[in-house]
């Protein structure tokens, strides 16, 4: 029966299209797990419910200024002069049925889309998944992290009510403090002074058409390099930069997707149905005359909130022309000092490793402390914005004075970042030392035995071959040639020249600053089968180890023949105390 | 069919080869021998490829008991279904109440509907479908160097035949030709908005216009502040419908103690210890809504700049960079507070044209 649905819909397919040779291949692509790549995909299926739930909000809401009297089912606002805006956003909420569900749904789903945009690019980082070849994809996501702001503020700005219109406010004193150009931009923005008739209709084809549609585009594009260049996979055994480990398209990544679109959907409307989001009934419509305190815009913008907060009040008048440092300069400053350096990172990482490999197997963390730890700092920088940017909530709560908590974020700014760079490091070498531990020594079983000669030892028990993978990992860079140094005809290597070559190896002894791990510098990581006769060592000892089922060779890199030779006559493999190579001992 | 279908394994139907092995007559299944994994075909037709995937999950037993658990959820998803269609048909809104009511409803069923969904393929897939890992070999994705360099020459090839190198005056003048039309679209969006002009540098306050209370739209008598106190909001008259008016000229006004106003406020501008600042901060133009009697501080809400209310609102902390401009107010004929004049400066947020 389904095999004649086959014949006859794929056949009927196929004779116009010639698919079967290509679907077979897209069926039988490998998908690789781990639970940090579902990251992106919550934000992919955010999209896909934001673009339904949107059109039907848009079946209802009239993106107008003009000004209404409200006689709707929302009594409290009854004779009130609004926006028709604001008017069909009550309507929605008050008078559709399933209105208000879609609308918290939409409001909902692009926080949950921000925050998994950031979550995503987050381990991207972390993991090293933007080396090359994914560069391009790494551009495309920070384009997409921007247009998902914009499009998020333009869309909590088109019910009018009191909270986005001071949020649009903000956007237009921000717009008139940039230099030469501001006051235009503004203008030209808002067709006139503010609030004027024209922004709500603007950023509503803005909203709901043109980002949208970039945004679309880019995810497509996104989707096909990704697909194209095939996923990364985490280290563990037999993943190696050549191939790619895991289950076909078809059928267990599509139906495992599938589940997952189903929960990123159940879990946005239980928020929906039970935490209630943006209630722009209880705000009132927007007047310029009124403010409220406690005012926070959506949380992927409270970063620049923040920013605009911890600002010293530096304003400079000259020649009749007003720079305002006090707004421009946290307004685009440290946003686009992130935005530009994240762009940048993977090209300043190349040049500085000189590591021009194609790279497929993501690193764990620990595994590159120094980028770690930069990715660190910067979280810290932007964190202290982001808490900035609630400071009165903060203040209020937490019972400090107000501008305590101001005059806080503005030295730990600068100093934050700074401890998280040095702590984050320490502990990454510090997790390095711990793999390299257990990769040298086994892990430690709590039992401890006598030998004949009467010492004690702690049993330890080699890490399987799935975790010795995993640890061992690490594919270091080539290392760089030293600066200055000359080829036999004394021509000195490109890029290793004068101060910047200096600069360079420098930055490459930072960068690189890592545990010497076995397998690592190109070593593959099948260094577990020649080590020192281990195999038939396990062998040897399997009989006499009947409490420890897992017993079996151990890896080669940290055992030194000395110890093969007593352990035998204990029975057991290493002594865990006798590793004269390991360095913390 | 139906048989070879329960086990997993897909038909070799792939319409764009001809069939391989014997003849048959269309529509019926080829021999078994034919049939190799996913469609895949051997040349000769005479074994078929080993499986990639395994038709059945190791144990069967749970299988069984996976499978009623998924069937179950399913169920529940489309109960859920119907509930929420129930609830759609059944409540009522247009009350806060009765919207709340049908919001709980809905969503309730409608989460329970993904999640059953959720939660069936979940374990359809972690349970029923057997566990397979399999290793695929990645192509290098750089073209080898001599698609590289045909890629090379075809190119050159086409740029010599197109005459584009060979000739820059045909060059040149296509260059000329698209730049105009390039910029085109920007100077398309000058109609935008108007030039800001000198408009960011009035507000509609003139010579005896009253101030009025804000909502209840009320003048107001010095004589009505029985002791100092709070702050008040305060708009033109008659311009309480006008957003792109108040949006400049809000205003608040504060009564002050005889003696407590002091340098740089314009005493010249105040009438019996009350003063009239900008709402509007001068920040980013947030309106200024909180005021602190003990200490005579006026707080944006926004980004907390504060203002010293008694000493011609000047900036205390935060990052507005300039004081509230002061309005200068008297009373009419009839007692009432009015403007003497506009504002003497711009009011809220810097711009580069405001020096």
């Amino acid at each position: 029966m389904a095999n004649r649905a086959l014949d006859g819909v794929g056949g009927f397919l196929d004779d116009r299209f010639r698919g079967a040779k290509s679907f077979r291949t897209l069926f039988k692509k490998i998908f690789p797990d781990h639970w940090t790549f579902l990251l992106g995909e919550i934000a992919l299926y955010c999209f896909i419910i934001l673009l339904l739930t949107g059109t039907f909000l848009t079946f209802f809401f009239q993106p107008s200024m003009t000004d209404v009297i409200y006689h709707g089912s929302y009594t409290h606002l009854d004779g009130i002069r609004m926006s028709e805006a604001y008017a069909s956003t009550l309507n929605i909420s008050f008078d559709v049925r399933g209105g208000l569900l879609m609308r918290q749904i939409h409001h909902w789903a692009a926080d949950l889309f921000m925050a998994a945009i950031f979550a995503h690019m987050l381990r991207i980082f972390f993991t090293g998944a933007y080396r090359k070849p994914r560069e391009v994809n790494w551009l495309i996501g920070i384009v997409l992290l921007t247009l998902g702001m914009l499009e998020g503020l333009f869309g909590y700005s088109l019910p009018d009510d009191l909270l986005s219109g001071a949020g649009l406010r903000i956007l237009e004193g921000v717009m008139q403090s940039i230099p030469i150009v501001g006051t235009y931009l503004a203008f030209f923005l808002f067709g006139g002074a503010f609030p004027g008739h024209l922004i709500i209709p603007r950023l509503y084809i803005l909203h709901v058409l043109l980002i949208p549609g970039l945004i679309l585009a880019l995810i497509t594009a996104h989707l096909f390099i990704m697909f194209h260049q095939k996923h990364t996979q985490m280290p563990g055994k037999g993943r190696t930069d050549k191939n790619v480990v895991g289950a076909p398209l078809y059928p267990y990544f599509m139906a495992k997707t599938g589940a997952f679109f189903f929960f990123t959907f159940a879990a946005l409307a239980l928020a929906s149905t039970f935490a209630q989001i943006n209630p722009v009934w209880l705000y009132g419509p927007y007047t310029p005359v009124a403010m409220s305190a406690g005012s926070q815009p959506d949380f992927y913008m409270g970063m620049l909130e923040g920013a605009l907060r911890v600002m010293v009040p530096w304003e400079w008048n000259v020649a009749g022309h007003t720079f305002s440092f006090n707004v421009f300069l946290p307004a685009l400053l440290p946003l686009g000092i992130i935005f530009t350096a994240a762009a940048l990172w993977p090209f300043i990482e190349q040049w500085i490793t000189g590591d021009k490999r194609e790279h497929h197997v993501n690193d764990r963390p620990r595994n590159a402390p120094t980028r770690t730890a930069l990715g660190m700092a910067v979280i810290t920088f932007y964190g202290v914005l982001w808490l900035e940017g609630a400071n009165d909530i903060i203040a209020d709560h937490l019972n400090i004075a107000l501008y305590t908590t101001t005059r806080i974020a503005q030295v730990s700014m600068f100093v934050a970042p700074v401890l998280a760079y040095i702590i984050t490091k320490r502990i990454c070498l510090g997790l390095q030392r711990k793999d390299l531990h257990l990769l040298e020594h086994g892990v430690e079983t709590g039992i401890i035995r006598q030998m004949p000669s009467g010492e004690f030892i702690e049993i330890t028990r080699p890490v399987s071959e799935e975790e010795q993978a995993k640890l061992a990992f690490p594919a270091r860079p080539p290392g760089l040639p030293a600066p200055d140094s000359a080829d036999e005809n004394g021509i000195p290597a490109p890029g290793t020249r004068g101060a910047i070559g200096k600069v360079r190896a420098r930055l490459n002894t930072i960068l690189t600053e890592s545990v010497e791990l076995p397998g690592s510098n190109g070593h593959t990581n099948g260094h577990g089968a020649d080590g020192h006769g281990a195999d038939g060592h396990g062998a040897d000892g399997s009989g006499q180890a009947q409490d420890e089922p897992e017993h079996a060779a151990v890896p080669a890199g940290g055992v030194p023949d000395g110890s093969q030779e007593i352990a035998p006559g204990a029975g057991q493999a290493d002594s865990g105390s006798s590793g004269d190579d390991a360095p913390d001992q | 069919m139906s048989e070879t279908n329960g086990h997993g394994e897909l038909p070799d139907e792939t319409p764009d080869e001809t069939p391989a092995g014997p003849h048959r007559v269309i529509g019926t299944p080829p021999p078994a021998e034919a049939r190799t994994l996913l469609g895949g075909r051997e040349p000769d037709g005479d074994r078929p490829a080993p499986r990639e995937l395994p038709a059945d999950p190791a144990d069967l037993r749970k299988a069984k008991v996976a499978e009623r658990l998924v069937a179950a959820c399913f169920i529940v998803a489309m109960l859920a279904g119907i509930g929420f269609i129930a609830a759609y048909i059944g409540l009522e809104v247009h009350s806060v109440d009765a919207v709340l009511r049908s919001n709980l409803a809905l969503g309730t069923s409608l989460s329970v509907a993904f999640l059953g969904l959720a939660f069936g393929a979940t374990i359809w897939v972690r349970h029923l479908m057997p566990e397979v890992e399999i290793t695929e070999a990645r192509k290098p994705l750089a073209s080898p160097a001599e698609d590289r360099a045909a890629f090379a020459e075809t190119f050159t090839e086409g740029a010599d035949a197109s005459q584009f190198a060979k000739r820059p005056l045909l060059r040149r003048t296509l260059i000329a030709a698209t730049l105009p039309i390039a910029v085109a679209p920007i100077v398309l969006l000058r109609d935008m908005g108007p030039l800001p002009g000198t408009s960011l540098r009035h507000t509609v306050w003139r010579k005896g216009l009253r101030l009025v209370e804000d909502v209840s739209n009320t003048p107001i008598r010095p004589a009505d502040f029985s002791s100092p106190g709070g702050m008040i909001t305060v708009i033109p008259e008659g311009y309480q419908d006008d957003d792109d008016a108040l949006a400049k000229a809000a205003t608040i006004i504060i009564k002050f103690a005889p003696g407590e106003l002091q340098h740089p406020t314009v005493l010249n501008w105040t009438v019996d210890g009350i003063v009239a600042y900008s709402k509007i901060c001068t920040h980013v133009g947030c309106p200024v809504s909180l005021y602190e009697q003990t200490t005579h501080h006026i707080l944006c809400p926004c980004h907390q700049s504060t203002f010293n209310a008694p000493k011609g609102a000047q900036v205390i902390f935060g990052p507005a960079a300039r004081p509230l401009p002061q309005l200068p107010i008297t009373t009419d004929a009839e007692g009432y507070l009015v403007a003497q004049s506009d504002f003497h400066e711009p009011v809220g947020p810097s711009f580069w044209e405001r020096g």
